[in-house]
């Protein structure tokens, strides 16, 4: 088990190694995440109080879109000269180059989510450091749930034509729960309301559990066919 | 008991069974030259024995074992693909997949590998710099990294010079005198006649020929495909 956990670390940081190296996703995930940012500045001409209505749907719509950019990556990186065959082939079992993959897409897409967010303020005129710490720790858990469902649907379409198409019809509908509950408590969190988060957190909490849980369980028949 | 053994095995992509009830076994410390046109089914039974693929019909079993699980610590492969990461050194690729491998002191036996395949001078370079050849060479350091008991080459003297096919002969015959079993599909006959101590032949998903090496064969490369084109199933 130890040596199972240690080689998923070993996946998750040659993934980080080389994506840091090429900035592949990265560049795509953070320019597309600013772009769209200062987009929605402009589209919607609205009262503060408004802004703050809709700011938790915004920053969310915004992850999500990026952090396809950064799943998509997860299995693909596997594809040019077969390297999949070889890890799938290893002594590795299936879960933990899933638990591997995973670690380094939920990386990735929490520095993407981390450099939008300051932009994503300044753009909106949102203060989001008061309530920086919850807001974060909501992100860890809904940037999860997103990089999970994510890479094991990154692994479901590896081997098909159109993968980039797939992903997002088969990914998205399975998000909308987590999406509902992120979107609520980012919307509380940042308008400063004092409501009882306790559901969303727990909607949030169920799904990355259910969805970890499954993903781990099925990896080694979606990889093996 | 063999080291490997297929078992009446059948593979369907969609209606087309690309292996057709191939049954084969290779004893310990066989080196198998698996032969067989295009098409033939070599590529699956391959993947189907490192456990990349599930038979649709049939087992594979490994020294007794279903073929998975901890059969993969028993087995080098190296498909179509190299295997390697284009991003990381010479010397990345090969400790990653030591660390993989669960071998002991990965950047020491991946140093040691580069230095076998004639790469050690070359070590810190990006495999995407390297030519075909010598990514080829990469990819053979990284299948025999782990001393695996089984070895499993699809196509491996494919884009080799000559000295690389001779450091190939080398490794393989080193693996051969330390125990290891070997199944390698090639077309290039004449180099895997030389080590071969079993042939087997596959025509259209079927093993319609499995046996000890001859002189004939050794003699005249295409002398077993001649025999079963007269004779067909």
């Amino acid at each position: 088990m130890k040596r199972d956990l240690l080689a998923a670390l070993f996946i998750a940081r040659k993934d980080l190694r080389t994506e840091f190296r090429t900035k592949e996703a990265l560049n795509a995930a953070v320019s597309f995440a600013l772009v769209v940012l200062v987009l929605f500045s402009f589209a919607f001409d609205l009262e503060r109080s408004e802004l703050y209505d809709i700011s938790g749907g915004l920053l969310w719509i915004i992850y999500l879109f990026a952090g396809s950019l950064i799943v998509n990556r997860s299995f693909t990186r596997e594809v040019p000269n077969d390297c999949l065959d070889v890890l799938v082939a290893s002594p590795v079992p299936a879960w933990a180059l899933f638990l591997g993959k995973a670690i380094s897409s939920f990386t990735l897409l929490m520095v993407v989510e981390l450099v939008s967010l300051p932009f994503y303020g300044l753009f909106n005129n949102i203060i989001w450091m008061k309530t920086f710490w919850p807001h974060f720790g909501l992100m860890l858990l809904a940037t999860w749930g997103i990089t999970v469902t994510g890479v094991a649907f990154s692994a479901v379409t590896v081997n098909v034509r159109l993968r980039e198409l797939m992903l997002p019809v088969l990914h998205y509908p399975l998000l909308i729960p987590l999406l509902i509950g992120a979107m609520e408590m980012s919307t509380a969190l940042l308008r400063g309301d004092a409501v009882d988060n306790g559901p969303n957190l727990r909607l949030i909490v169920v799904f990355d559990a259910i969805f970890t849980s499954l993903s781990l369980y099925l990896i080694e028949f979606i990889l093996v066919t | 008991m063999n080291a490997i053994a297929a078992d009446r095995v059948w593979k369907y992509f969609g209606d087309y069974p690309a292996l057709r009830g191939a049954t084969f076994e290779a004893a310990p410390g066989a080196c198998v030259a698996l032969l067989g046109r295009n098409g033939a089914g070599k590529t699956t039974l391959l993947r189907i024995i490192a456990n990349l693929s599930k038979p649709t019909r049939g087992e594979v079993t490994i020294f007794g074992e279903p073929a998975g699980g901890k059969t993969r610590e028993r087995i080098g492969y190296l498909g179509h693909g190299i295997g390697v990461y284009d991003d990381l050194s010479a010397i990345e690729n090969l400790t990653l997949f030591g660390q993989l491998m669960h071998v002991a002191n990965p950047a020491a036996a991946a140093g040691a590998a580069l230095e076998r395949v004639g790469l050690g001078r070359v070590r810190e370079g990006f495999a995407r710099e390297f030519s075909r050849g010598m990514r080829q060479r990469l990819a053979i350091a990284r299948a025999f990294l782990h001393n695996p008991e089984v070895l499993l080459l699809d196509e491996p003297f494919t884009s080799l010079d000559d000295r690389a096919i001779g450091v190939l002969h080398d490794l393989l015959r080193d693996a051969l005198k330390n125990g290891a079993t070997i199944v390698m599909s090639t077309h290039q006959i004449r180099e895997a006649m030389e080590l071969a101590t079993q042939v087997a032949l596959l025509e259209r998903g079927r093993i319609v020929h499995s046996g000890p090496r001859t002189v004939e064969m050794l003699a005249d490369p295409g002398w077993l495909y001649r025999k079963y084109e007269e004779k067909p199933q």
